[in-house]
């Protein structure tokens, strides 16, 4: 699943961030803020407007992606 | 000692962390009121240095860099932070110490970028910073298993209280510069700050509780959209009528020290360009100052309390649609004083199209220049009457003249999105930082930054176009005998001759168009110039009752269309020139609002005229 895809407030993790192209600066930029393999996620609230863009909980720090961006980050539901 | 040694002795260091690590107010705690703010050598990037003292007597220089999440740079920002720490810098040396800033709240992000500023093999210190709020939180850090974890120094700091920083201080000062231990080589970074984290912190949550519930209340679809329009109603209250008293303190203050000077000096050219041209035109700059200031404290104690990236994450959706981002969002708002703090304020947008596209509409925004204009034509055009009960339509017609603006500039990054015809990704990921009491001392220092920016670089440009202006309006002077006022046989008066010929389908009379020459450097003049035209034609009375007397509602009208787009304001101009470093964006921006507001001026002209306004 995408994290586009997911709803909110469900706990999951990072599977991986695929790169859309050989110079996805995006998807080098994700991993960098820390969406990397194994790392426990949440989707905490989206905007207004369509619900776009996403705010996302990742580690102890929250970041607006946008649903183009967050189609990058490949995840899976945790199983509690 | 002599000058040479104490320089050879001398420490240079430099603050890197992420963005919202407290670096700032670190810097601020560090050196105090002691402190240099330029740009970098060729780009528009604030370079801030500042000195300190330390307890052995050496002087240490620090440099705070740009905040960067990465050494794999993404914006201009985070290219200088890279290149300083690599030593890759053209004009900057490379620095003796990294001082890496972390917040402790937020370690799993910071020490990440930690690890990449330590493969770099260079002398490096941690200060963990906003360990209050740490302790608040209850966060355990054992400093000396990261300590050891790290191969560097990790010092506990607290930026923003007194003597919060001492320690830090004096253990750079007794420290002997090494390379750090590359300790605990092997797996990802983000793997070995896992490892880091489980032996040496503890975390009872993940983020505080009140910045959850604060998240859950000002991110509410219908109720963050309320709160967001009530900060603005404050802002706007704000900078319109608390500022008032401050703005005419400096009128009555320049006018009585304009006509001391003039009684002082010999009647004459001096007399006049002293008084006329630089003191007044000064003076109506000036003017703008308190808005400024009070529009700017209330964005730096929005900025530091976090708010502002909650208010770009509502509405990144609307502008993203129109072509912008809602990173756009501050600039804007800025531009509602004045569009020169605006277009500077668009640095903080790292997509440089969309920077771009908010430097060109910025100037939509109805800034306080305009308000004397608006006021003068309202006030002698519009009845006060009441509409539906409760609505003035004055004030109902100065809304839409705002709305106009906004609509427009929407409009124009709508079409500019349309022809760049760029599918491209732009990218917003931005991270909402923890709430945080904003501190005085942070916000005055920003506010004293701000203010000296604004006087520093605009006092050059006015004071060179007030001159020139001055000049235009001056010379030729009027012929012996002459009935007309002097102004008509100037420069200006001619360029106003001309111009009315242009301008005759949009109902300006020549006074208008005389007076849109000087206008030129500031919006507010053409009200003193159409003051000064009428006044040297023998007219006695009051300029709103002359107006009202001898001009069509339709021209009224027209003026006002005119001013919602005009780009008369050559400081604008020379800010984009100096922001975009090109002259083509400056004719672009000049060429599209003059040609918004010739079609605004003449559809409104003819359309009311056609209805018998």
């Amino acid at each position: 699943m995408r994290l586009s895809e997911l709803a909110a407030k469900v706990p999951s993790i990072v599977r991986e961030v695929e790169s859309l192209g050989d110079n996805d600066v995006i998807a080098r930029r994700l991993r960098d803020l820390g969406f990397v393999a194994g790392e426990p996620l949440v989707i905490v609230a989206s905007a207004p407007m369509g619900g776009d863009p996403l705010l996302v909980q990742i580690g102890f720090t929250r970041f607006a992606l946008r649903r183009s961006e967050a189609a990058r980050v490949r995840v899976e539901h945790i199983n509690v | 000692m002599s000058d040479a040694a104490a320089i050879d002795n001398e420490l240079r260091l430099a603050l890197v962390g992420n963005p919202n690590c407290g670096k700032t107010a670190l810097f601020n705690q560090l050196t105090g009121g002691r402190q240099k703010v330029a740009n970098y050598a060729g780009v528009t990037i604030e370079r801030k240095e500042g000195f300190y003292k330390a307890p052995s007597g050496r002087s240490v220089r620090v440099l705070d860099l740009p905040g960067a999440y990465s050494l794999d740079a993404a914006s201009p920002d985070e290219s200088i932070t890279r290149d300083v720490c690599k030593g890759l810098h053209a004009s900057e040396p490379l620095p003796d110490l990294i001082v890496c800033v972390a917040d402790a709240t937020n370690l799993r992000l910071h020490l990440r970028f930690a690890l990449e500023l330590r493969a770099l093999g260079r002398p490096m210190v941690l200060a963990l910073n906003m360990m209050d709020a740490a302790k608040r939180r209850g966060i355990g850090i054992d400093t000396q298993e990261l300590e050891r974890q790290l191969g560097f120094p990790v010092v506990e700091t607290i930026a923003v209280r007194q003597g919060g920083s001492v320690d830090l201080v004096q253990r750079i000062d007794k420290l002997t510069l090494s390379v750090p231990e590359q300790v605990g080589e092997g797996g990802s970074l983000h793997a070995q700050v896992r490892e880091m984290l489980s032996s040496a912190v503890t975390m009872p949550r993940l983020t505080a509780k009140i910045d959850d519930t604060l998240d859950r209340w000002l991110l509410h679809p219908v109720f963050g959209l309320v709160a967001l329009a009530a900060v603005m109603f404050l802002i706007f209250q704000a900078v319109f009528s608390w500022a008032t008293p401050i703005m005419d303190l400096i009128d009555v203050g320049t006018t009585a020290f304009g006509s001391w000077v003039g009684s002082v000096l010999p009647e004459g050219l001096l007399n006049s360009l002293i008084v006329d041209g630089i003191i007044a035109g000064l003076g109506g700059v000036i003017i703008f100052l308190p808005q400024i200031l009070m529009l700017f404290l209330f964005i730096l104690a929005l900025e530091e309390s976090g708010y502002l990236p909650r208010a770009a994450f509502l509405l990144d959706r609307m502008m993203l649609s129109a072509g912008l981002t809602g990173r756009s969002f501050i600039p804007l708002l800025s531009s509602f004083a004045c569009a020169i703090p605006g277009i500077m304020a668009a640095r903080s947008i790292q997509d440089s199209r969309d920077r771009l596209t908010t430097i060109l509409v910025a100037p939509l925004m109805t800034c306080s220049a305009r308000l004397p204009v608006y006021t003068l034509l309202i006030s002698a055009f519009i009845p006060r009457n009441t509409v539906a009960g409760i609505f003035n339509l004055q004030g109902i017609v100065l809304f839409v003249l705002y709305a106009a603006g906004i609509v427009s500039a929407l409009g124009v990054a709508y079409v500019i999105k349309r022809m760049r015809n760029d599918t491209t990704e732009h990218a917003l990921m931005m991270e909402l930082p923890a709430y945080r009491m904003p501190h005085p001392r942070d916000v005055l220092i920003g506010l004293y930054e701000r203010a000296m920016i604004f006087l520093r670089r605009v006092g050059g440009i006015i004071f060179t176009m007030t001159v020139l202006l001055w000049f235009l309006s001056t010379f030729p002077g009027a012929p012996e005998g002459s009935t007309q006022p002097a102004i008509n046989y100037s420069l200006a008066g001619t360029l106003g001759h001309w111009l009315s010929y242009i301008f005759a389908p949009l109902g300006f009379n020549w006074q208008i168009s005389i007076a849109l020459v000087p206008g030129m450097a500031a919006r507010e003049v053409v009200v003193s110039s159409l003051a000064t035209v009428y006044a040297l034609s023998g007219n006695e009375e009051s300029l709103g009752g002359i107006v009202a007397a001898q001009w069509s509602l339709a021209t009224a009208l027209s003026l006002l269309a005119w001013f919602v787009f005009a780009p008369q304001c050559l400081s604008t101009l020379a800010i984009i020139k100096r922001e975009t470093n090109s002259w083509r964006y400056v004719w672009i921006t000049l060429g599209y609002l003059f040609g918004l507001a010739y079609l605004a001026s003449l559809l409104t002209y003819q359309i009311s005229k056609a209805l018998g306004a």
